[in-house]
């Protein structure tokens, strides 16, 4: 319970303050590789639920998928003109108030319903392979339609992605 | 062996979630504002992964795994719309993209 609760607030620590950074760098590489940190610790927050097969997932997928094509697209644009600009929206302030009514509203929400949704004790710690397992039969069992779509939408993605990114329209 | 409450893993998520939320609404580089919807969908996969513990259910997981092939799949046409964007715009901000403005 004690290294649990050490571990999760190293990663917790590391996870806002790396997001922190995400939305203040001026320059965007910045702001991918601080991304790349928060991803990183999200993982570890998977691996500290015992959900071993999202964490593998969440590294392969999100850190080595969208994070390198995130970091083409900046070298791809020209960065130059952007560090230049001004940082934040005119809206600033008006942004920052609404979302600390938000934070306020889940912070009540929690604080006053939340506080009895201890989790109940565990009796046994699951296997690396059981989880894999349990997902995958749950996934291809009682999701087998919606795997189905998501696997057209990644295809209506990819189609969408090339005709965005294609030189001249037609 | 005592698990930790999911209480601690929400008041994470919500608190990903509002860091996100202040990103999109503040900032104008259009990258970081699809940077910060990113911050956003882990937030929210991080409450499903909490929850799934909580009623020992794999279905929240499942879930979270829909919502990283969304995320995929957003991030792939945010991009091509971003290039696409600048290829005609020469812009990334999202101040100066006003061409539905009237």
């Amino acid at each position: 319970m004690m290294l649990e609760l050490l571990t999760f607030g190293i990663l917790a620590v590391i996870a806002l303050a790396s997001a922190v950074m995400v939305i203040t760098r001026r320059n965007a590489v910045h702001s991918v590789i601080w991304l790349t940190v928060t991803l990183f610790a999200v993982g570890g927050i998977y691996l500290l639920q015992h959900a071993e097969f999202l964490f593998a997932v969440q590294i392969i997928i999100y850190v080595g998928g969208i994070m390198v094509l995130f970091l083409f697209v900046v070298m791809l644009v020209n960065i130059d003109v952007a560090v230049k600009q001004a940082r934040f929206a005119r809206q600033g302030l008006v942004a920052v108030v609404t979302a600390a009514l938000l934070m306020a509203q889940l912070g009540y929400a929690l604080y006053n319903h939340g506080r009895n949704l201890g989790l109940p004790i565990r009796p046994e710690i699951p296997e690396v392979s059981q989880n894999t397992q349990a997902v995958g039969m749950v996934l291809y069992q009682n999701y087998m339609l919606p795997v189905e779509i998501a696997s057209i939408l990644l295809l209506v993605a990819m189609v969408g992605a090339v005709i965005m990114a294609k030189r001249k329209f037609e | 062996m005592i698990h930790l409450p999911a209480d601690y893993y929400i008041y994470l998520g919500s608190g990903l979630f509002t860091i996100g939320v202040i990103g999109v609404l503040t900032r104008r580089n259009v990258l970081i504002i699809l940077m910060s919807i990113e911050l956003i969908l882990n937030a929210v996969n991080i409450n499903l992964v909490a929850l799934s513990q909580y009623f020992r259910s794999v279905d929240g997981q499942v879930f979270a795994i829909f919502v990283i092939t969304d995320a995929a799949a957003e991030a792939a046409v945010g991009l091509g719309l971003i290039i696409a964007l600048f290829r005609n715009k020469e812009t990334l901000n999202a101040d100066e993209i006003d061409l539905l403005k009237w």
